[in-house]
This record gives structure tokens, C-alpha cells and sequence, in this order.
């Protein structure tokens, strides 16, 4: 693996300083920043050969296809799936989860039906299923989760039953950074005969994600939180569903041939790409899934799970630090609160001491109503960041409870 | 004083300190000095809504002037809606609604605190005008009935 100064200088972003003071980003599960090789394929895109995809029967046209579609390659390669018409271009993993919300709900999802989500999912892998729960009546269920923030699995099997049409669970919480045992989760709902859709938002970026080896039916990413740009995201489906399921949106791109009277979609998987795609995403996409595999994806679960090991054994030893969502098993995220201390207030502190956290629900408001409280501190890092920015956080939260104690 | 000169007041006062870290030292004290909000009016029609921290905040008017308690659970929070209670407390419908903040910006407050950072300063300003709003509404409603019944008698 490269040195971290060579890494951190990869990363434009990282040598910028606020307030006069070194960055320290540590919301990387809101976003990731991006590598020079990221900007420059998208810069390449705009300034070399950009021209419509799919369309045009010029050079300009051809070279931008050609690119989309190897970056659409390039994605399947890297979750390991079996064929290219399993891999859909979204916007993001929110995209990706309103598909099969609408599709999937379409097609399969009658009254009295029931949906399956844990009690940590982010509000992108709940409130779709709420509103496709709302359209069709049906009724959407939790798993619920023990005080350490661990999935209750004899739970989980109590919820199942002939009604129950699909399951739908993060790959890691990114409230609370715990990674849920999708495998087992899959494993027990196939052998009901039902798919599951796994929302990889946190889990795509760290270590090796493997499509057929989780045997998911549908897994969503977003591009933006694997150092990729945003607005370009992926929607892995088994070409069994896919085929089956009616498209989301409809538009150019998406049709084989359109009249008046009727319309025939085109093949996967264009049948769910309609309209003009972000292809310069797609293509930075794919730039940035060839940084992580130059980087070693095991390489950096290992060094993340260094500096997970390294911060938390930091901040356990700060009196009045409580951390939420403990487990063994967790993405380099910590969530935590200060004794007394409004998670605003620390936050704010910390910004201005060049520290970049999360604070707030995390878009996940029923995990925090699940632990009582309003909001945590989180922090989420990745393989830049470094054992010195852990000590200066430490630093940093016991100056911030100096202040408002 | 005026409104204005104890916006003036409050920049001076800001002014003396260049650290970030000293001018949040200021906002919690003034966070102390609040006009806390009676723990019964500590209710959904007092929250204002758009804040990440939660703030409750009551008017009262007496007929000429409208006066504030609040509280929030975050100390920054309250230092925040101290300055404005400072600002804007005691003063007529009119006065508010006509108010020029400058001192937000001037403080840096706009800059560093602003609504993407969620701490619902706008918001708080907005309700306070729409409060000033609905009391300078009710106030004439007030007053022409007044007359009316001096018609009468």
C-alpha cells in the first residue's frame, strides 16, 4: 500500500485549511472526498470526447458510450456480479431504492402484504418503502435491535411469514456504524423464498463487497461516498427480477419502440436508464473504484479498522463520553454524545477547531428515538485520515467539554 | 437605547475578540444572561421548527410593546436567541417588523452560523417578525374596536 502522505496527497481537499487551521475531515460517511484521478476523468470527459450516449452516430458520441458502458463494467467487476445487464445507473442509493420501491412494488406488493426493514436504516431505506406501504396498504415491519445496536435475528425470524414479500436492510448503519449480519439475513429469508435488498451506502467503501457471494437479490450504492462524484449511484439487481420488474421512469433511452398506442422498453439494462444518464459520473465512478482497487480494498479495511481501534480506544478513555452502537463488528464510524453537552454545541466547537463531524439524527430519527436521545456526535473516517487527526480530536472534545461544563 | 445602538453595542462588544473560540466563550455567557421561558410554555406551539438544537420561544405583548422568554438545549443556541431577545425585546410590532439585523452579519454570526449549519437563526428571526406581525394586526383590529365603542358612547 502507498505511505499516507502519499495517499493524503491524492486528495486535493485534504492539504485545505478552515479557519486558519489543518482540515480534519471526519464526516466521511456524508461524503468522501475525491482524488485528483476522479477530477481529471471527469475534467477528460468535458474537455476530450463528451457527446450523448447511446445516441449519436458521431466520433464524440461513440468515445462517451464507449467509456459509459466500461465503467459500467468496471461496477460489476468490482461487486463481483455476473453480468453487465444486472448493473443500472442511478443518482445515488437513494435512486437506486425508490426504483425497486416503485418497480418491485408495482409488480409484487398487494394489500396486506408486509416489507421488512431493521430498526437502523437510514431514512433512504425506509421512507420508500413507507410510501409504496402507503399506496398498496401494505404494512412495513422492523427487526428491533438490542442496546448495544445489534440486529435481534430470533426477531427477525418471528417477522417472517407468507406475507412478508420483501426484506430490505443496510449493509452498516451509518448512525451508529454497526454492520448488520446481511448474509444471515439473506440466508434466512431465501429459505422463505424471499429477496432482500441491501442498502451498501456504508458498506460499498469499506472493504470487499462480493454480490454473489452475499447472494443478495438487489444492492445499492452511491458513487459520492467511494470517492466517486455525486449525483451517480448503482443499482445491482439479479437479471431474474430486473426482467421481471416494470421500469421506473419512463423516457428516452429506455424504449425499443414507441408509438401512440404502445410502447416496448428496451433491454436491460436500459430498460431503467431513461433519459439523458450522468454519464461523466458514471465515468468518475469508475476511476474511483480503480483507486480502491490500486489502493487494495483489504489493505484499507485493515487500516480502517487500525484507525476505528485507535479512536475508540481514544475517546473511551474521556470521562463522560458515552459511544453509541457497541459492537465488535462495526465500519470505521463512531457515534457518541458528551455528559450534559448538546451534540450542536460540540460540533460547532469542533468545526472551528478545523474538525469536520456530523451532528444531528443522521437521517435516521427512529435510531436515535430507539436510544432515546436527539442526535449524536459521529465520527466517520476512511483511509486518509490519520492516528495524529484521532489525537487532536481527543484534544479538541476535551476542550469542548472544558467550555460547556 | 435604540435597537440600533445596542446592535452597535453587541458588535463592539464582539469585536474585541479575534478567536472564534473567545467569541463562543461570549455567546455562552450571554446564553446565561437568556430570559428563560417558563418550563410550561416549554411546548410544540412555542418550538421553533428548523433548528437542529431545539429553542422555545414566547412573546408577550402588553399592548405597546412585545417582550420575549426562550430557552434551547444547546448553549451556543441560547447565546444565539440572547443576543436577539437583547436586540429585539421591549420593542413595538413596528419596530420589529421593520428591523434591520445588521449585527448578524457584522458579528460574523450570518457567516459561521448560518441556516445550512441548521441552528435556525433565520427561522427565529422569521417567527419573531411574524409575531410582531399578528400582535400589529390584532393591535389595529384592537384599536378600531376601541373606537368603535367610542362612537357608541
Amino acid at each position: 500500500m502507498k505511505s499516507i502522505s502519499e495517499i493524503r496527497a491524492d486528495f486535493p481537499i485534504l492539504s485545505v485549511k478552515v479557519y486558519g487551521k489543518p482540515l480534519i475531515y471526519f464526516d466521511n460517511g456524508a461524503t468522501s472526498q475525491k482524488p485528483l484521478c476522479v477530477l481529471e476523468a471527469i475534467k477528460e470527459v468535458y474537455t476530450r470526447y463528451n457527446g450523448n450516449i447511446h445516441r449519436g452516430v458521431h466520433a464524440m458520441s461513440d468515445m462517451t458510450s464507449e467509456a459509459y458502458e466500461n465503467a459500467r463494467e468496471k461496477v460489476r467487476a468490482f461487486i463481483n456480479a455476473s453480468k453487465r445487464e444486472e448493473i443500472v445507473f442511478t443518482s445515488g442509493t437513494t435512486g437506486s431504492i425508490n426504483t425497486i420501491a416503485f418497480s418491485f412494488g408495482e409488480k409484487y406488493i398487494k394489500q396486506g402484504d408486509e416489507i421488512i426493514i431493521s430498526a437502523l436504516e437510514h431514512h433512504a431505506n425506509l421512507v420508500p418503502w413507507q410510501m409504496l406501504c402507503e399506496r398498496k396498504n401494505a404494512r412495513l415491519r422492523i427487526i428491533p435491535v438490542s442496546d448495544d445496536g445489534e440486529i435481534l435475528l430470533d426477531e427477525y425470524r418471528k417477522l417472517l411469514s407468507p406475507k412478508t414479500k420483501l426484506v430490505a436492510v443496510s449493509q452498516a448503519s451509518n448512525a451508529l456504524g454497526i454492520i448488520l449480519p446481511v448474509k444471515k439475513i439473506i440466508e434466512i429469508a431465501h429459505s422463505e423464498n424471499i429477496p432482500v435488498l441491501v442498502d451498501g451506502a456504508q458498506g460499498i467503501q469499506h472493504g470487499i463487497v462480493d454480490v454473489i457471494s452475499m447472494d443478495c437479490d438487489f444492492y445499492a450504492f452511491s458513487g459520492h461516498k467511494i470517492y466517486g462524484p455525486t449525483g451517480i449511484g448503482v443499482l445491482y439487481g439479479k437479471e431474474k427480477w430486473l426482467a421481471e420488474l416494470p421500469p421506473y421512469q419512463g423516457g428516452g433511452d429506455m424504449v425499443e419502440k414507441v408509438t401512440f398506442e404502445k410502447t416496448t422498453y428496451n433491454e436491460l439494462p436500459f430498460k431503467f436508464e431513461a433519459g439523458t444518464m450522468n454519464y461523466a459520473g458514471a465515468i468518475g465512478l469508475a476511476r474511483a473504484l480503480d483507486y480502491v482497487t490500486d489502493l487494495g480494498r483489504e489493505e484499507i479495511a485493515d487500516r480502517e479498522q487500525m484507525l476505528l481501534d485507535y479512536a475508540t480506544k481514544r475517546l473511551i478513555g474521556i470521562e463522560n463520553l458515552r459511544i453509541f452502537g457497541n459492537s465488535t463488528n462495526k465500519i470505521s464510524v463512531i457515534s457518541f454524545l458528551l455528559k450534559n453537552i448538546h451534540q450542536y454545541d460540540a460540533g460547532t466547537v469542533l468545526d472551528k477547531m478545523g474538525i469536520a463531524v456530523r451532528t444531528g439524527n443522521h437521517c435516521a430519527q427512529p435510531v436515535m428515538t430507539r436510544f432515546g436521545i436527539d442526535g449524536t456526535v459521529r465520527i466517520s473516517m476512511c483511509f486518509y485520515n490519520t492516528t495524529e487527526e484521532i489525537d487532536v480530536l481527543g484534544k479538541g472534545i476535551e476542550k469542548v467539554i472544558g467550555m460547556f461544563s | 437605547m435604540t435597537l440600533n445602538e445596542v446592535q452597535d453595542n453587541i458588535i463592539e462588544e464582539f469585536s474585541l475578540f479575534e478567536d472564534w473560540m473567545d467569541k463562543y466563550n461570549l455567546l455562552i455567557d450571554l446564553g446565561k444572561g437568556l430570559p428563560v421561558i417558563d418550563p410550561k410554555f416549554k411546548t410544540k406551539d412555542y418550538l421553533i421548527e428548523g433548528c437542529q438544537s431545539k429553542v422555545w420561544l414566547r412573546p408577550e405583548y402588553n399592548g405597546q410593546f412585545i417582550s420575549f422568554t426562550a430557552d434551547s438545549d444547546a448553549i451556543i443556541t441560547k447565546g444565539i436567541v440572547a443576543l436577539l431577545i437583547n436586540v429585539l425585546s421591549g420593542r413595538t410590532p413596528d419596530e420589529i417588523i421593520g428591523s434591520d439585523l445588521y449585527f448578524i452579519d457584522r458579528i460574523g454570526l450570518r457567516q459561521n452560523l448560518s441556516p445550512t449549519r441548521s441552528n435556525g437563526l433565520l427561522a427565529m428571526v422569521k417567527q419573531i417578525k411574524l409575531y410582531a406581525m399578528a400582535y400589529k394586526a390584532k393591535g389595529s383590529e384592537l384599536r378600531a374596536q376601541s373606537s368603535k365603542q367610542g362612537d357608541a358612547r
